[in-house]
């Protein structure tokens, strides 16, 4: 979050609402769940860290406003970030640990572990889907590739769920 | 709410090696009226024999079937001809089209067979396939069509004569992405249109278009489960984002 607001920043300077517009544009409708509040403190953590400078501009009909810029230290720090290949985790560990410890302890049987979680994955990938479709009616490509990914993902994960499903089934330790 | 398909302790065997196999055991199942069920379950499961009992492919070896107001368990099998031509449309992983035949023959042949006149079943073909946008390759024979042209000549065929219940087994298993997408958005379509709609498939694409879920293992349905009016939108695109819900 910290290092897309800067990245938004280095494409022009913006002050705080211009760039809650520019983060909607790039998220869809993942944009509703980013709190206002938590753009504004980001900011000013980030001038605080010399990565971001703040500019006041006077304006005749309004308060004056704040337009923020990237530093030459920000400009750096939002190349680092994108070259940086690092992924977010993609085994499930825990849940596998889950089935692991429901078949040891026989506290929970784990197939009725698996269906429930794969209802609970199922009723996601509905969610994403008609998120998608509404998009993708309204040619906002920007936000249909994000919840693409998300959708992948959450086949990806479903489709793991029935591998562990043929394990696990008629079978204890 | 009226059921489409009420079926109760449907069984199918199988006779393998002289060891019986339960295909279908004991399935009791309620369709309503508009309702889209997909049916999940590992291979062998029994999922495409029980989709097959529901539209009068193969006979149940105990239970009853009734598809709207009509027993259907004891029919002779001329009378499930009659009865599946006028209300089912089935969509197969392979299609099934008639190699002969162009698309729009195709799709107005189940209207031609029930006696619909010549001209309306044309011209009603021509609106299917118009609707399912690949009106351009209708007078084009089968095999110089693409895998998502023939399904969706399929299903537009399975629709011509607005069948009470659309019965769909792997329909994209055959299908690339491109070609998947597009008939994940005619089953939405059909979906909101009101269509009763049963599909059994292995991608969860196509499973999370309908608003249930079921799941078979053994022959049995073990989890019967509704997947609309789950997490609320903010919840869902919190989780999405990768951020605490």
């Amino acid at each position: 979050m910290r290092e897309a607001m800067l990245a938004l920043l280095a494409k022009e300077p913006a002050h705080g609402y211009e760039l809650r517009q520019r983060l909607a544009g790039a998220l869809g409708p993942v944009a509703e769940v980013v709190n206002p509040g938590q753009v504004y403190v980001t900011l000013s953590r980030l001038e605080r860290a010399g990565l971001v400078r703040g500019v006041q501009v006077a304006q005749s009909a309004a308060p004056d406003k704040k337009v923020y810029e990237v530093t030459a230290a920000g400009r750096e720090a939002v190349t680092a970030w994108l070259l940086d290949s690092s992924w977010p985790k993609v085994a499930p560990v825990e849940f596998h640990l889950k089935l692991v410890a429901a078949a040891g302890t026989g506290l929970a049987d784990p197939v009725a572990l698996i269906d429930a979680q794969r209802r609970e994955l199922l009723r996601r990938l509905r969610e994403v889907q008609r998120l998608a479709e509404a998009e993708f009616a309204d040619d906002k490509d920007d936000g249909v590739l994000l919840l693409e990914g998300s959708a992948l993902r959450l086949q990806a994960d479903i489709r793991w769920l029935e591998s562990c499903e043929e394990r696990w089934t008629g079978r204890t330790r | 709410m009226s059921a489409v398909v009420q079926a109760e302790g449907l069984y199918r065997h199988f006779h393998g090696d002289g060891v019986p196999i339960r295909a279908v055991d004991g399935v009791d199942l309620i369709v309503d009226q508009g309702e889209a069920v997909s049916i999940m379950g590992p291979s062998g499961c029994g999922k495409s024999t029980l989709l097959h009992l529901l539209g009068g492919l193969e006979r149940p070896d105990a239970g009853t079937l009734v598809l709207g107001d009509q027993r259907v368990d004891g029919l002779s099998e001329a009378a499930w001809a009659r009865l599946r031509r006028r209300t089912i449309g089935f969509v197969f992983q392979a299609f099934h089209l008639v190699d002969e035949l162009t698309a729009v023959e195709n799709v107005e042949l189940p209207a031609v067979l029930i006696g619909s006149p010549r001209r309306a079943a044309r011209r009603r073909a021509m609106q299917l396939l118009e609707r399912l946008n690949v009106a351009d390759r209708a007078s084009h024979l089968p095999d110089r069509l693409s895998g998502g042209q023939l399904q969706r000549v399929a299903l537009a065929r399975a629709l011509i004569n607005e069948p009470l219940l659309v019965l769909a087994d792997e329909p994209t298993g055959n299908l690339d992405s491109h070609a998947t997408n597009e008939i994940l958005r005619l089953f939405a379509g059909l979906r909101e249109a009101g269509q009763t709609l049963v599909l059994v498939t292995h991608d969860p694409r196509v499973a999370a278009t309908a608003e249930r879920l079921m799941t078979m293992r053994d022959g049995a349905i073990v989890d019967d489960t509704r997947l609309d009016g789950g997490a609320p939108r903010q919840a869902v695109l919190r989780q999405l984002a990768g951020w605490e819900a």
